[in-house]
């Protein structure tokens, strides 16, 4: 129930007279609505967090990449060789 | 998918478990707070490989799992009135309340729609002015926003008919449960990294001040699961006790603010009962005065008694991390998926469904 899962922003909209800002959002083949009520400062091309209908975080694409280098920072695991390999691919 | 499948490299796994070995020297008992982080765990096989020095410890961070008993029979009772459509999150519905679940009260021709998020219900009360429609709003942290501004938007819209059953918890209050707990002995923990996403680390530094364990702020993926784990083992063996944040591609440190703008719009902090557990002072959300015409607790005034919890379920001892699922004389017997004794058994994010899918201990 708490899953929240990544997806890009493809299109915005204004619903409901303007009060409700909501995009199109796309993970992997499937498009689906998402608020950015509390998000207002995604854009189009953006991957945000989606939590039951409502974008709750921006994906930071610098901060995402750490988690391969991490071994490697703290020194302690021999070299990690081709750490290009695990960096995340692009779309 | 991007942001998702680059995280369950299994040669990457490798690597932290073999730097998670080199580093532990002693036995620790590590809890993951999260049910979604539980089923990572069992999922990806990742408690197998650990070394035998970790315990991993599942906490009480399954929100359909802690519903109270009542709760669920409130929501029955909704169900089963001919006036009402009771919306849900689907992993609500096979939970046994005290004489049935949401989805017994659907079969007895009760209106129960299951729905991905709260603002359809909003959607749903428009369609129907002459039905009142009752949104579950269960969740912790992570879920109270969306819930939150389904109020909102009803408000906004001008809608008499839509009412949350609201049924909220909150993870810091539940861990100083656990600290306090003479009978459990965690020595670190991984934070829920989307509850996070919500509030921030900031309510962790007083527990890490105060109790002296390490807590690191973790996401779901096994990469992160993993590397939450190292994070929190190397504190411990350099005895340390901080708050880290190993989520940080979408945690940030003081949370989402327009998210608990909106939470605190609508709900205050109050006092929780815990399924399985006991009331836990300020560990919930309640529905402002203001918006009590949006109470559905207020707005329908059910009185339904305390019922007596199933005696045969330990589930209390599993959420608090003193009991293993496998180590309670039901499980994979009377209880499972198909015929849960006890929530645990049923949301995908309850430790006993998580053990009985996944790992090899029950014979089937
Ligand atoms: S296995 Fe079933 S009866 Fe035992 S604790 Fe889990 S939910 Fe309760």
């Amino acid at each position: 129930m708490c899953l929240a899962i990544p997806g890009k922003i493809k299109s915005i909209e204004l619903q409901h007279n303007g009060m409700v800002k909501m995009a199109k959002v796309s993970f992997g083949g499937i498009t689906k609505e998402a608020s950015l009520e509390m998000l207002p400062e995604a854009i189009i091309g953006d991957y945000v967090l989606v939590h039951v209908g409502v974008a709750i975080s921006k994906v930071n694409e610098e901060e995402a990449k750490k988690i391969f280098k991490y071994l490697e920072e703290i020194g302690e695991l021999g070299e990690l060789e081709d750490v290009d390999h695990y960096l995340p691919k692009k779309e | 998918m991007k942001f998702m499948s680059e995280y369950r490299d299994p040669e990457l796994a490798k690597k932290y478990l073999e730097e998670i070995k080199r580093t532990v020297s002693r036995p620790w008992s590590i809890m993951e707070v999260c049910g979604g982080q539980t089923h990572s765990l069992v999922k990806n096989g990742i408690i197998e490989m650990l070394p035998k020095e970790i315990s991993m410890v599942h906490g009480p961070g399954c929100p359909v799992c802690v519903t109270p008993l009542y709760l669920i029979d409130k929501a029955v009772h909704l169900a089963l009135d001919k006036n009402v459509i009771l919306c849900s999150f689907g992993d609500m519905l096979r939970v046994p309340g005290s004489q049935k679940s949401l989805l017994e009260a659907k079969a007895e021709g009760g209106d129960v729609r299951i729905l991905y998020s709260p603002l359809e219900a909003v959607k749903i009360a428009e369609d129907n002015p002459d039905k009142e429609v009752v949104f579950f709003a269960v969740g912790f942290e992570t879920t109270a926003p969306a819930n939150a501004l389904s109020v909102i938007h009803a408000y906004k819209r001008g809608l008499k008919n839509y009412s949350i059953l609201a049924s909220h918890v909150l993870v810091p209050p539940v861990i100083e449960n656990v600290l306090e707990d003479v009978d459990s002995h965690i020595d670190g923990f991984l934070a829920a990294g989307h509850v996070c996403t919500i509030m921030g680390n900031f309510e962790y530094y007083p527990l890490v001040e105060k109790y002296k364990v390490p807590i690191v702020v973790t996401g779901f993926e096994p990469l992160d699961v993993l590397q939450g784990i190292l994070m929190v083992v190397r504190q411990l063996e350099q005895n340390k006790s901080e708050v880290e944040n190993q989520y940080s591609r979408i945690v940030k440190e003081e949370g989402n603010l327009n998210a608990q703008e909106i939470i605190f719009e609508i709900f205050e902090v109050t006092d929780r009962l815990w399924r399985g557990m006991e009331v836990i002072p300020m560990s919930g959300y309640s529905v402002k005065e203001k918006y009590k015409d949006f109470d559905a607790d207020k707005k329908f005034n059910i009185t339904i008694k305390e019922a007596e919890e199933n005696q045969d379920c330990i589930a209390g001892e599993i959420m608090k991390g003193i009991k293993k699922p496998f180590e309670c004389p039901e499980f994979g017997k009377k209880c499972k998926p198909s015929n849960p004794l006890g929530a645990p058994m049923v949301s995908s994010e309850g430790a006993c469904a998580a053990y009985y899918h996944f790992s090899g201990l029950v014979e089937r």
